[in-house]
């Protein structure tokens, strides 16, 4: 099978290319990048007029939920949704059921992906078991058997030896240790950030000191064991001024923020909607704003979705009780691009963001469209403006807060491999 | 209609809501004063006490409310229901609505319960307190207790003492106090005041005395005793030393100050046994003038003439 693509702009950050140029894909590899490329008989081409072309979308923090809570996505579900919104490789986090805390787990993954997934995907192992925050899991084993990161995502490693000891352990294996960082006693019981939304609604509030100190902790951690630290899903003002000043020092550590942390503010909570119930929560205009601006100055590497999705009966109940997360992979791009349209990103560094920032910090051969490269690719068209209809998405779970939102962008064409799994055009 | 489908809290209402509400308590008080308690005004229809939270006063006051307008009435609470077998807040309310109740009265312990049913359902709903949110009928009666020893709302500085974060009785009370003209202030220990509350328009005191100092009204609130030993209070001892109004303490107020609580009180925590018979304390007549408030509310909801 030969791809042709023509007529197209190409932004591949990692080889400093945005040009107009045409991309031959061979097999299952890019075998070329040039300029007017003559279509050969076979090969079918593909018209990019007007459109985007980038390597393929790359998202390191999702939720499959497969094993142990299909009813809310599956490998097949959460790869349909992932290739709709132009990722080509998606890191699931290891809060299964059971915990990808083993090797028989991160096998079970890679199999059913191989089956039934429809984009890459690449399992992240847990620090401890079962996320319990007490003992290491067999950390070797599982990056032998595949996995790219280890991460007790969805709770905070609470004992700071436990993590010490994680990250310390974890340099053997050269994968980087992604810290979801909540003080569960600063945090206990809290179903929204603290502040005046909180005390309007009568909910109990998550200061954002919550998430601050364990920033600094973990910084201070990384500090002590000269370990590869990322820092997921950063919410506050707080945490961007840390990690600044920490990589002003030298520290090994990166982070990344999700979507609604720059689009969203503590406000959407209003009315009880439980789809803007998230953890860690919406923040304020203040901390988007220096989200923003972490992500405009590159203190904020990475651009994840965080990916969580949950079931109806765990969202349309009371705002207490209901589920911490919302779905993001086919919302995610639009709301990227909205950034390039704000000024604060360039295209060039929105899509690195998303591709080889991600691609460096696991050490993937991805997110670059280099010549002899795994033909990932994503064409995205800019100016497609589209309304979020929760029964249009492939997700299973249809909990997001952007529903009825107005988007422009759009990807249009998803190849992963050489071979289209998602068309639009 | 003068009111919407629901009344789920007082931060929606506007000043002519509230006096509307109070007005029309006025004639419903007259009623509950006679021989023969009762008007036909909601005769055929049916209202549901929900409630998830134990409650004696608030549900006997809308049960009472509901039959002297002669509607049928029925008590639903959380032990005997179906809940227990899982059964999440909006099935249970639509099983209810598809019995054809008018009028759907609740009680959650979680915020926000109440614009579930609101949304989902075609009955009016009444929020009887949700969580740390609202109980816009406590605020409601207070308002009325208020302006009928005091003649007015306005211009009254009125202190809301004690526990104000977990409190849907302060924030309802102060959405409609504020709103009502009055100056509000709020007065416990920084542990148990939620953030930014100065932005409702309260000033907020940690010393009882300063905070007292010239009220009109004092609204002492109940302190939840399963929150000493914890982090916001070492003990109720000291609470008591700090928070508890006593005749003495009394005194930094208005002469004609009233004291208020919504129930029911903790003896000697809250307020001292001394002032449980004095003249200034208006506790039970708050109880009288909640069942004709809601006697209104329902009237209002149900926009039927009488």
């Amino acid at each position: 099978m030969k791809l042709l693509i023509k007529n197209s702009r190409v932004i591949d950050p990692a080889n400093n290319i945005d040009d107009s140029l045409d991309i031959l894909v061979e097999g299952n590899i890019i075998k070329k990048i040039a300029k007017g490329i003559k279509a050969e008989g076979t090969a079918k081409i593909i018209d990019a007029k007007g459109k985007i072309v980038t390597p393929g979308l790359i998202d390191i923090h999702t939720h499959l939920r497969e094993p142990g809570f299909e009813y809310k996505e599956t490998i097949k579900t959460g790869t349909m949704a992932a290739a709709a919104g132009g990722f080509t490789t998606i890191c699931c986090m290891p809060n299964t059921n059971p915990v990808n805390d083993n090797r028989v787990v991160t096998e079970f993954i890679l199999s059913k992906s191989a089956k039934e997934g429809i984009v890459n995907v690449l399992p992240i192992g847990a620090i401890t078991k079962g996320s319990q925050g007490k003992e290491l899991a067999e950390i070797g084993d599982m990056r032998s058997a595949g996995c790219v990161a280890i991460s007790d995502d969805g709770r905070g490693v609470m004992d700071a030896e436990v993590m010490r000891r994680g990250l310390e352990y974890t340099k053997a294996f050269d994968i980087p240790v992604i810290a979801h960082c909540e003080d569960a006693n600063l945090s206990s019981g809290g179903a929204m950030n603290e502040g005046f939304a909180s005390t309007t609604l009568g909910l109990r509030g998550i200061p954002k000191a919550a998430e601050d100190v364990m920033v600094v902790r973990d910084i201070a951690l990384s500090e002590l064991t000269g370990a590869k630290l990322h820092i997921a899903h950063v919410s506050s003002a707080g945490s961007v001024e840390s990690i600044r000043t920490a990589k002003k020092r030298g520290i090994k550590v990166s982070c990344e923020t999700c979507p609604h942390y720059f689009s969203l503010t503590e406000d959407a909570v209003i009315g009880y909607n439980t789809n803007a119930k998230v953890n860690p929560p919406l923040r304020t205009k203040e901390d988007v704003r220096a989200i923003k601006e972490g992500l405009k100055d590159g203190t904020i590497d990475i651009i994840a979705s965080d990916h969580a999705p949950h079931a109806v009966h765990e969202k349309e109940i009371e705002f207490d009780y209901a589920s911490f997360g919302m779905i993001g992979l086919e919302t995610s791009l639009p709301l990227i691009l909205s950034l390039v349209r704000e000024g604060v990103l360039t295209l060039n560094d929105a899509i690195a963001k998303i591709t080889i920032n991600p691609a460096r910090l696991l050490k993937l051969k991805k997110g670059a469209l280099s010549e002899g490269a795994d033909a990932d690719i994503t064409i995205i068209d800019p100016e497609k403006e589209w309304v979020v209809d929760v029964n249009n998405l492939k997700s299973k779970s249809k909990n997001t807060p952007f529903v009825e939102w107005k988007m422009k962008g759009k990807a249009v064409m998803t190849i992963v491999g050489g071979s289209i799994v998602y068309e639009l055009l | 209609m003068p009111l919407k489908k629901d009344l789920l809290e007082i931060q929606e209402l506007n000043s002519d809501d509230i006096r509307l509400i109070i007005d029309t308590a006025d004639s419903f008080k007259e009623v509950t004063g006679r021989d023969i308690k009762k008007v036909p005004t909601l005769r055929g229809k049916t209202v549901v006490n929900l409630f998830y939270e134990p409650s004696t006063r608030t549900r006997t006051s809308f049960e009472l409310a509901a039959k002297r307008l002669s509607a049928d009435v029925l008590n639903i609470a959380v032990s005997t229901s179906s809940v227990v077998k899982g059964e999440t807040l909006l099935d249970t309310a639509r099983n209810i609505e598809a019995m054809r109740a008018d009028i759907i009265v609740i009680r959650h312990s979680a915020a926000g319960a109440p614009y579930i049913l609101a949304k989902g359902l075609k009955s009016s709903v009444i929020n009887a307190g949700d969580g740390c949110h609202e109980h816009p009928t406590q605020a409601l009666l207070d308002m009325f207790t208020i302006r009928e020893k005091k003649g007015r709302i306005e211009g009254l500085t009125i202190a809301i003492v004690g526990d104000i974060t977990h409190s849907r009785v302060a924030r309802s009370n102060i959405y409609g106090l504020t709103k009502m003209g009055a100056k509000v202030r709020v007065i416990g220990p920084a542990t148990l005041i939620p953030l930014e509350i100065e932005r409702l328009g309260a000033e907020v005191y940690y010393n009882l005395d300063e905070g007292i100092k010239d009220a009109d009204v004092i609204i002492m609130l109940r302190v939840q005793l399963e929150r000493q030993g914890k982090t916001y209070f070492p003990d109720i001892r000291e609470y008591s030393m700090q928070y508890c109004l006593t005749r003495e303490r009394l005194k930094s107020a208005k002469d004609d100050a009233i004291v208020m609580h919504p129930g029911p009180v903790n003896w000697g925590v809250e307020i001292s046994p001394e002032l449980s018979e004095d003249k200034s304390t208006v506790i039970l007549e708050q109880v009288t003038n909640g069942v004709a408030v809601r006697m209104a509310v329902m009237y209002l909801l149900s926009g039927e003439k009488s």
